[in-house]
């Protein structure tokens, strides 16, 4: 336990240096981290506005919210590793990552954290900002903000293994850039990203319920927001926990067979 | 004409580089592809719930979507691979091979690194133009034409000027690839009229980062919302950043002194 926790130290630092150094990649991250809810929030906005004051139930101090609160937990538990993988593998850089007594999932935690920790310094006030710019209306509740941390630990935890399950299908394919795209738009659509879930059409929110996408962004900003009861919270979590064992148990089947595949080209 | 002619050689290059790399193609359609889908479901969605966004009509944000895929192929067509390789070789110092060449520096320079499979984007835009304005129904009288035609000629050169003016920047400062991505992340606002955006954003996307004028401008004048104010400040805009950029490229070549050449 010892040596896990010092290696994630030096991944720590690592990760923190390497992110200081190339401030400016980090500088161009954020600007599409925030502007992209920010679009969202202006265009659902003008239709509230243009529908009388509201739709769907938000009017635009809501939307203001609602979007605010979305980028905070989607910087929170975004992954990028489908992106690395890929060149990982191909490369042949995971070769010395598969020498080392640790698994390599635990160098991505470290470095996934420290980033997060990074860029919460700059995400965090500028989410204040917008809310004041936007006017942006908070009726959150003690106890729903209390189950919104396991909430998040478990979309974290959950969107890292899918990701990763994702990602390693790189060991049979050196085109998982598609693979990657379709997630991407399942996400944006699907986990209330573009809209609150509520304004999807029916398919769209059902398909949202039956996979993992509403529960690890919709249902930890619904709950933050205040907008759950707590019949809803309680099953929201169960289906989170749900959702992580599965997680765990495919990521850990498929890089069981995928490393047997993987013979370390280029390196 | 030259700047036809080399236009037209850099392009034979671009498309005989790019037929060894034919797999690149399928990765630009399922780019394009994806890009679409999330505009088009993102209207689909918005629409589903109003009428109008912002004064604007299904089909008109179709117009403007369109107009959106056609400022993008034009970008990642030549300017963005051009000045991307540019500061490339002023860093590397092999800038020299084209300064000493009997042609424009400026126009070689802008016109070099052709991505030939961004022409998807280009199609892509025309015919999301041509199903909109089919949906319109609405006959083009020839002041929509011209104005659409002047404001998309006007939009390209703002962008193209805004480009240069940036990558110029890197005769004094070397490393300076970084700001022209934010211009990358900052266009995917001009999906959405400026109009709806508040007053902060909405300047940021004018004059800032000239998004505006390369997106919602154009699209106005297919709509027929466009005013004739808008258009001749988009066409000033255009000739002052046009002479602006050329002053600071010659006297950015001045200055340039061939780093390791």
């Amino acid at each position: 336990m010892n040596g896990l926790l010092d290696a994630y130290r030096a991944q720590f630092k690592v990760t923190f240096a390497v992110q200081l150094e190339y401030r400016a990649s980090l500088a161009i991250w954020l600007i599409g981290t925030i502007l992209e809810p920010t679009v969202y929030l202006v265009v659902w906005s003008t239709v509230a506005r243009a529908q009388g004051g509201q739709v769907g139930g938000f009017a635009p101090e809501d939307f203001a919210a609602y979007f605010i609160v979305t980028m905070l937990v989607n910087q929170w538990t975004f992954t990028w590793i489908m992106h690395e993988f890929e060149y990982s593998v191909r490369m042949g850089a995971l070769s010395p990552q598969l020498l080392r007594p640790l698994h390599p999932i635990h160098l991505h935690v470290a470095d996934n954290i420290t980033y997060k920790l990074l860029t919460s310094t700059v995400v965090v006030p500028v989410a204040i900002l917008l809310a004041w710019a936007f006017g942006a209306r908070f009726e959150p509740q003690p106890w729903a903000l209390a189950l919104a941390v396991p909430a998040l630990a478990l979309s974290f935890a959950t969107r890292l293994l899918l990701g990763w399950t994702l990602a390693l299908a790189a060991f049979w394919t050196t085109r998982v850039f598609a693979i990657n795209e379709m997630y991407f738009l399942a996400s944006l659509f699907l986990s209330g990203q573009m809209a609150p879930l509520a304004l999807l059409p029916a398919g769209a929110q059902l398909l949202a319920t039956v996979l993992p996408f509403r529960w690890v962004v919709a249902f930890p900003v619904e709950l933050i927001l205040g907008r759950l009861t707590p019949e809803q919270a309680g099953v929201g979590l169960a289906v989170q926990a749900l959702w992580l064992v599965i997680s765990l148990g495919s990521m850990t089947v498929i890089w069981r067979e995928g490393i047997k595949r993987y013979s370390a080209v280029g390196a | 004409m030259a700047f036809l002619r080399l236009l037209g050689v850099f392009l034979k290059i671009g498309v005989l580089h790019e037929i060894e790399y034919r797999v690149n193609f399928y990765i630009q359609v399922v780019r394009s592809a994806i890009s679409l889908a999330t505009g088009l479901l993102g209207l689909t969605v918005v629409f589903s719930h109003t009428d109008t966004l912002g004064g604007w009509r299904p089909a008109e944000l179709l117009v403007l979507l369109g107009v959106y895929f056609l400022g993008a192929g034009l970008i990642g067509l030549v300017i963005q691979p051009s000045m991307q390789r540019f500061m490339e070789d002023v860093r590397q110092g092999t800038l020299d091979f084209t300064l000493t060449k009997p042609e424009d520096a400026q126009v070689l320079v802008s016109i070099r690194q052709v991505q030939v499979w961004k022409v998807v984007d280009l199609a892509l835009g025309m015919i999301i133009i041509g199903i909109a304005l089919a949906q319109l129904g609405r006959e083009l009288g020839p002041w929509q034409v011209a104005s659409f035609v002047i404001a998309i000629l006007s939009g390209s050169v703002i962008i193209y000027a805004f480009w240069l003016m940036l990558a110029t920047l890197s005769f004094w400062f070397v490393k300076i690839d970084n700001i022209l991505v934010v211009f990358q992340s900052m266009y995917q606002a001009g999906r959405w009229p400026v109009g709806i955006y508040p007053v902060w954003l909405r300047s940021a996307l004018t004059f800032l980062v000239p998004v505006a004028f390369a997106t919602t401008v154009p699209a106005e004048a297919l709509s027929g919302r466009l005013t004739p104010e808008t258009l001749a400040g988009s066409l000033a805009m255009a000739v002052l950043l046009f002479f602006l950029s050329r002053r600071l490229w010659t006297f950015g070549v001045r200055h340039y002194a061939g780093a390791s050449a």
